[in-house]
């Protein structure tokens, strides 16, 4: 049975990681939900958060082959009860139409959207919350007309109490360390 | 500046050269004595350099970067050290990628060295530009790009580093060419560290010991062993291993030469065309203990019917390999010698007698119905069995032996008779045709053996043809050994099989090869009667240098037993 999984991958920052990871779920032929990266809590190490839907027999296989690729330093896949996560939209609309009735109220009493600038011609609102939550929102706004909408993909942070900092040192207990400690966790 | 000299001391201790003599020392660093290639415009730096050291790094040039890859691979493959190819950018550097993925399929180490255009031009669709990082990315264990001379030690050490460790496999290096002859004050040291990358897992005894009660507790077990043996270097313990528990060992394609085939418990060879014996009764077997393989598709056959009764421990280096094609029940993801070394004292002394001789059954069973008329044939044209059965004979093993891909190949592996280690170069994974005349250039420079015996389908053959040309220029005494049977063997065979018999597109019409290895001044000899045969293959043995030999070969003949795709192994068929 499929289901949703969250990838993070904490890998080096070197050119070609995110295409490395990418071709190994374009070859299982699954379809990415989201993607984004960004640097980690670990200086110089980068986390890619990839939202997929497969099985759980496949999303084992794809980690290990992730965590094959050499400057890929580990990986984990969550289902949506392990972690916190977020995502965040952008909405344009019409000044116009948000100033007739009591759109804005319902906008951030309701939904609790902010808005973040606000011009004479057009509004620019911020959601941030779970995939449906801000669907909830687009389908409310539609009614309206949006002059345009994004959604971003989806971070997130993990219930578990391990910390990628107790990974790392494993790891490089293992290898034969010739690097002094606080030059790797800086 | 002091642009003309060669070497400027900076004070440093350390030597400011270009980036192209820097690769080559570290080529001599890392200990290279031979390196394979092809020249042009990016790589022209390098190459200049290569030449100031020709006492120390012999360059063999192929005739096609293709060429160079198999060579490299082959060379790694018999020497145990890493191949080097190199090549220039654009057509030089895609012209590899076939090599590049053999030796990733067959976890084969080779350093690829490839020239990209000036940085500058880089994304531009310059003349010669390829986004060779780019393309061969899902084929290389690792690759990078330099555009600076001073990246060139740290890139190149890691490069060497990734190849040999952990399951070996090929890397790629692209230098932009101002990177070549940028200048950079030079320090190298080898690297032994890369955070990210662990190829030394520690054992943990807790699965050693969880695999030792399922062996002790075994009634019918079989030892099913790959190229991770070869590349552990771990045949001395799979033997002591398979003789204190009494256990018969089957080998994979790759595994060949691992352990003897003349050896009691050797069990015989499996796959599509392997052995009747460890086939069907990989499905009796009530354990499997596989060491260095990955069960690949071609050894398991239909994966739903595959060991039904066995419990299976899996020993692989490589966790992404652990489970990926068959649930196991214990897995140690560790070195295949590692882990034999801490099991073989955990192990009892045994014997497994009525089960061995259920092997033998069947391999009367496969003598009687295949092999005696393969090797022995009273009649008829000669068959390829027997000129391999007769080179085995003649060579008792003592040679390395090359082979190209279809039925030459699968032939081969069923009936030469292997003895010592690393004495097969083959391409398993990849199945790449035109392997074997390459191969058997950079089998020959890296062997110390004389003979090295390369046998070869007549379309494979022509597919790499042109190495002849490099055989001739640094007279590499390799043995080719033709099996022409006028037709692209083994697909003829699956469509006599599985199309009807349409021999679509698979006839070939071929030249006189005897008159092109005159051509390329090559002793050569054309066999089409059997009683003609051992003298030409005594005459080939004898000779100093390469010759070539060509065997008129049984046009329609089917290699057998066979598992079918889609069948299980025990469904193996002995006729079709």
């Amino acid at each position: 049975m499929n289901q949703e999984y969250t990838l993070s991958v904490f890998s080096e920052d070197h050119i070609g990681i995110l295409n490395q990871i990418t071709i190994i779920l374009t070859r299982r032929q699954i379809n990415i939900d989201s993607i984004t990266a960004s640097e980690s809590a670990v200086r110089g190490v980068h986390l890619i958060t990839i939202v997929v839907r497969t099985t759980p027999e496949l999303i084992q296989k794809v980690v290990r082959q992730m965590e094959k690729v050499i400057d890929v330093l580990k990986v984990f896949a969550h289902t949506s009860e392990e972690i916190v996560y977020q995502e965040i939209a952008l909405f344009k609309v019409p000044t116009k139409v948000m100033m007739s009735g009591n759109i804005v109220d319902q906008v951030v009493r309701n939904h609790n959207g902010r808005l973040v600038e606000v011009t004479p011609e057009y509004m620019v609102i911020e959601k941030t919350g779970h995939k449906d939550e801000i669907i909830e929102l687009l389908r409310f706004l539609e009614k309206h007309g949006i002059l345009q909408f994004v959604r971003s993909g989806r971070i997130a942070i993990t219930r578990q109490v391990k910390e990628l900092h107790s990974y790392l040192k494993e790891m490089d207990t293992a290898t034969r360390s010739k690097i002094p400690e606080e030059s790797i966790y800086n | 500046m002091k642009e003309n000299n060669n070497k400027n001391h900076n004070g440093n201790g350390h030597t400011e050269i270009s980036g192209a003599e820097a690769v080559i020392n570290i080529l001599i660093a890392e200990g290279v004595e031979t390196v394979f290639g092809y020249p042009g415009g990016a790589i022209m730096p390098i190459y200049d350099n290569l030449m100031n050291v020709e006492d120390k790094v012999t360059h063999i040039l192929t005739r096609h970067e293709q060429g160079a890859a198999h060579a490299a691979q082959a060379y790694a493959m018999v020497t145990g050290k890493p191949g080097v190819c190199l090549a220039t950018s654009g057509p030089g550097a895609t012209n590899l990628v076939t090599g590049i993925a053999n030796a990733y399929l067959d976890s084969v180490p080779v350093v690829f060295i490839t020239a990209q255009v000036v940085s500058t031009l880089i994304g531009t669709d310059a003349f010669q530009e390829t986004d060779i990082i780019g393309v061969s990315m899902p084929v290389t264990k690792w690759n990078c790009q330099v555009k600076s001379a001073s990246e060139i030690p740290e890139a190149l050490s890691k490069a060497f580093y990734i190849a040999t460790t952990g399951r070996p496999g090929p890397v790629l290096v692209d230098i932009t060419k101002d990177a070549q002859i940028e200048r950079l004050n030079f320090s190298y040291s080898k690297c032994d560290y890369i955070r990210s990358y662990n190829p030394h897992i520690p054992l943990h005894m807790k699965e050693i010991e969880s695999a030792a009660i399922l062996i002790n507790h075994a009634s019918r077990p079989m030892i099913i062993a790959g190229h991770g043996v070869l590349i552990s270097h771990a045949e001395k313990e799979l033997m002591m291993f398979a003789e204190k528990t009494g256990i018969p060992v089957a080998l994979t394609l790759l595994g060949l030469s691992a352990f003897p085939s003349s050896h009691r418990l050797y069990a015989g060879y499996l796959g599509m065309h392997g052995n009747y014996a460890p086939n069907v009764l990989t499905n009796e077997a009530d354990l499997l203990i596989a060491v260095g393989m990955r069960f690949d598709d071609r050894v398991t056959g239909n994966l739903k019917k595959y060991a039904p009764d066995a419990s299976i421990i899996h020993i692989d280096i490589d966790a992404a390999e652990i489970n990926k094609n068959v649930k196991v029940d214990v897995a140690i993801n560790n070195d295949a010698g590692e882990t034999l070394k801490s099991l073989i004292p955990l192990v009892n002394n045994n014997s497994y007698e009525k089960w061995i001789r259920a092997f033998r059954i069947c391999d009367k069973t496969e003598f009687d119905t295949i092999i005696k008329n393969e090797i022995k044939p009273e009649s008829g044209e000669i068959k390829m069995g027997e000129v391999v059965k007769l080179i085995s004979d003649l060579t008792k093993g003592d040679a390395v032996i090359v082979t190209d891909v279809g039925q030459n190949q699968m032939v081969t592996a069923r009936y030469y008779r292997f003895t010592e280690p690393n004495t097969l170069v083959t391409s398993g994974g990849l199945g790449t045709m035109g392997f074997g005349l390459p191969a058997a250039v950079g089998a020959r420079l890296g062997s110390q053996k004389k003979n090295v015996i390369s046998f070869l389908g007549d379309g494979g053959f022509q597919m790499t043809i042109q190495e002849l040309g490099t055989i001739m220029q640094y007279n590499i005494g390799v043995k080719i050994v033709i099996l022409n049977n006028s037709y692209l063997g083994m697909v003829r065979q699956w469509q006599d099989m599985f199309f009807s018999k349409r021999y679509a597109s698979t006839e070939m019409v071929n030249p006189d090869f005897a008159a092109i290895a005159a051509a390329y001044r090559m002793p050569a000899k054309k066999v089409s009667e059997r009683d003609e045969l051992e003298p030409a293959v005594r005459e080939m043995l004898a000779t100093d240098g390469p010759f070539l030999l060509e065997v008129t070969v049984e046009k329609e003949t089917n290699v057998m037993p066979m598992v079918q795709p889609g069948a299980s192994v025990s469904e193996i068929k002995l006729t079709h």
